[in-house]
């Protein structure tokens, strides 16, 4: 019943998120659907997953994006609105891949899988959460994905300043 | 805890998906199209941990979101930066504006 509670609030606020055309109100409703779609990640098991999408996504991301927002909008003569174009073709190939996805899920038959059906839902067993299982799993079978995630991050934020700053004063 | 049917969160992360495609299509501004690429990690991430629920061998669909954030926010970072500059140099972050990269 939360589920879908959590999934007609991360809709509303998605659609809101693209219907609006002040961009300080997309900003915002796009935390309202990526709060609710942590709330999902708590409900189907993923703990970790939901404190790092509130962290990363909500805690980061999101302030990152306001200031991109502030900073390349002149808000004193009203340009922070965004004009639509392209509405009918946009509408049309979104509609339609909705309209697609959702036919091949439903005849998909997924839930009668053979691997689904053999496992249990209950993954936790009994432990209380996933960190330590995610902790283990990234020091041994992740360990080099997880090396050049780190690489990555330091790459994209070393690149990010550089590309933001200003050539002519330095 | 009830159970959530699969089909339920996979039609979830389509809807999700598709008004990303809808932001990215429709918008002018750039941080916008942004947003609509963040959206479109979210539905792939919901999916991701719809499935590692079933996970035999334990989360590694959770595993794989985690790099997917990761990988995310190295976007989101660089992607402002790279919007920064060109509202520097253009005044304006509209991309219908914005037709080439020389001086």
């Amino acid at each position: 019943m939360l589920f879908y509670i959590f999934a007609i609030l991360a809709i509303v606020s998605g659609a809101y998120m693209v219907l609006t055309r002040n961009l300080l109100y997309a900003g915002f409703s796009l935390l309202i659907t990526l709060l609710s779609i942590a709330g999902i990640y708590v409900l189907l098991f993923a703990d970790f997953i939901a404190v790092t999408q509130l962290m990363v996504y909500v805690g980061g991301v999101l302030v990152l994006i306001l200031f991109g927002i502030m900073l390349s909008s002149r808000v004193h003569d009203k340009s922070v609105l965004s004009e639509n174009v392209n509405t009918v073709w946009g509408t049309l190939i979104a509609g339609l891949i909705v309209v697609g996805l959702s036919y091949s899920i439903l005849k998909a038959n997924i839930s009668s899988l053979p691997w689904l059906q053999t496992t249990e839902l209950n993954v936790l067993g009994d432990q209380k959460s996933t960190v330590q299982t995610i902790g283990i799993k990234l020091m041994t079978d992740f360990v080099l994905p997880f090396e050049i995630a780190s690489l990555l991050l330091l790459i994209a934020l070393m690149g990010a300043a550089y590309i933001a700053t200003d050539k002519q004063k330095v | 805890m009830a159970h959530i049917p699969l089909e339920h969160i996979l039609l979830l992360s389509a809807v999700l998906f598709s008004l990303g495609i809808l932001a990215v299509i429709t918008k002018r501004h750039a941080v916008v199209v942004l947003m609509g690429i963040e959206l479109i990690f979210n539905a792939a991430n919901l999916n991701l941990v719809a499935f590692s629920r079933h996970d035999p061998q334990l989360l590694q669909g959770q595993l794989f979101s985690l790099f997917v954030i990761v990988v995310a926010a190295a976007e989101a970072a660089v992607a402002l930066a790279i919007v920064l500059r060109v509202y520097q140099h253009f005044k304006t972050a509209n991309l219908n504006e914005i037709a080439t990269v020389e001086n």
